[in-house]
């Protein structure tokens, strides 16, 4: 067993492990790294409870009530770490620090992507990580109208939460609908309904060519000439992994830090694995058995499996890795909850589904391979989409699927007000 | 140990029954349903990883007095 785990990232896949590994009994030492000098918080309320102003800082802390001493960890925050040396098992930290590990857990997330290098030097350009840009963009809100360069999931939160606190939005995106990437164009194009009627001015096949200050205005010039004018601009095109610090360590890295089903990261050339060296959370690329695929997964419950899964590594090395669940993430726009499980991409056809169920409009995308449930997405049927979970593992016929949606639709009762 | 929820904070996310179906369940609200209030030890397991699942701490274990 190990005697110091040192981690590396304070967010949720990070903080998890530390108190996973107290759980499970760990009575070694735990470091966390951490970046930022804030104490560790939940990222998901960043574009949603917190922008809407509906939860506090406080209420949105990963730690628990008796703070870090309660997992009898060290946190190092306000602190990056700089590289590792796989050999001799050290961690260089930015303050000049160097610590000796038994165990490294990479949890360094990513950041979002900017458009061109220096561009978010641009007082009225931000993105969305911290929670110091949720209090900027609440602020901001007020301002005068905004525009939202991508309609990705962060993108379509901020949207809706701006839109929601009364400004005028304008959204852009490079493809035909939102989501489209991932929903495919005609499910995505319920997201574009959803936008539309809730007056966002939603621009679709919208490639940004530059983004200038003129005055007082910001101007989101179009790849085909149109200009929008804004008083603040947020991006939302993606996000880039934080493994750069990991480049020459001799682990193997590529959009992301590859891992075994374990979590543990592989070495590169042909080396095996990088001694008590693991990665979490939307930095991993981890393999699924069943494909042999590595995928990485920027998602909140991904990152809080992955920290168990780790932690019960470390506490036993030799233990078989507990398989992975349904890969599954939500999002939250103008009051609908739009959820998936599955990977919709690995499908061949997709079929759209309207139901009426305790007096409201549902609908769910059930996407199949070979006849099975490869995928499902619903928008406004949590319930739906619970079903759809467990028919994903248990690779279920989509025409059972629809009955059993059918069946939950029919039993439904009216929905309180 | 019994199952105890908070249904002003959950938000139908879900986890909890992916992981625990014979605890948890959603209603047509997409709100939590607690099926079975009573936890055995063999349960406490599954029971606690459903609850560390949900991302807004809508459901817990307590005592039974």
């Amino acid at each position: 067993m190990s005697d110091h785990v040192v981690i590396v990232g304070a967010s949720v896949g990070g903080v998890r492990t530390a108190q996973e590994l107290r759980r499970l009994g760990f009575e070694g030492d735990v470091t966390v790294v951490g970046e930022e000098s804030e104490q560790p918080y939940d990222k998901p309320p960043l574009s949603k409870q917190l922008l809407l102003g509906t939860q506090t800082e406080e209420e949105i802390s990963l730690l628990g009530d008796g703070g870090w001493e309660a997992i009898n960890t060290r946190a190092k925050l306000g602190t990056r770490a700089e590289s590792i040396d796989i050999d001799s098992m050290v961690v260089s930290l930015s303050d000049g620090d160097e610590l000796d590990y038994d165990a490294l857990v990479i949890a360094t997330g990513v950041r979002p992507r900017s458009l061109a290098p220096g561009l978010t030097d641009l007082d009225s350009v931000y993105t969305v990580r911290e929670m110091r840009d949720s209090r900027a963009l609440a602020a901001r809100a007020a301002l005068g109208p905004v525009v939202v360069v991508g309609a990705g999931f962060i993108g379509a939160e901020v949207a809706s939460s701006l839109r929601n606190l009364g400004a005028e939005v304008t959204m852009t995106e490079a493809l035909a609908s939102p989501f489209a990437r991932v929903f495919g164009r005609e499910v995505g194009g319920l997201v574009t309904d959803l936008h539309r009627s809730n007056g966002v001015d939603l621009v679709t096949q919208a490639s940004v060519n530059a983004i200038e200050k003129s005055g007082d205005q910001t101007l989101v010039r179009l790849v085909d000439g149109r200009v929008l004018e804004a008083a603040t601009v947020v991006l939302g095109i993606g996000a880039t992994p934080n493994s750069e610090w990991l480049e020459n360590s001799g682990l193997k890295i590529g959009d992301g830090v590859f891992v075994d089903a374990g979590c543990a990261v592989l070495a590169s050339g042909f080396g095996p694995h990088a001694e008590g060296v693991y990665a979490i959370g939307d930095v991993a690329r981890q393999v699924d058995p069943g494909t042999n695929k590595h995928y990485r997964v920027e998602h909140w419950t991904n990152a809080v499996e992955q920290a168990h899964v780790v932690a019960r590594q470390i506490v036993d090395p030799v233990a078989t890795p507990e398989p992975l669940k349904a890969p599954y993430f939500w999002s939250d726009q103008f009051g609908t909850k739009i959820q998936m499980v599955g990977r919709p991409h690995e499908s061949t056809s997709v079929s759209l589904h309207h139901f009426e169920a305790g007096g409201i409009e549902r609908t769910a995308a059930l996407y199949a391979y070979e006849g099975r449930l490869a995928a499902a997405v619903t928008f406004g049927w949590p319930r739906a989409i619970a079903a759809c979970r467990s028919a994903w593992r248990t690779g279920t016929p989509v025409a059972e699927v629809l009955t059993k949606l059918r069946d939950l639709a029919d039993r439904a009762k009216p929905v309180s007000a | 140990m019994r199952v105890a929820s908070d249904l002003a904070k959950c938000q139908g996310y879900g986890n909890c029954v992916a992981i625990d179906e014979r605890h948890f369940d959603l209603d047509d609200d997409g709100l939590v349903v607690v099926r079975e209030e009573h936890v055995t030890q063999e349960e406490r397991d599954t029971a606690d990883e459903a609850i560390r699942s949900c991302p807004v701490a809508a459901i817990w274990l307590e005592d039974v007095r």
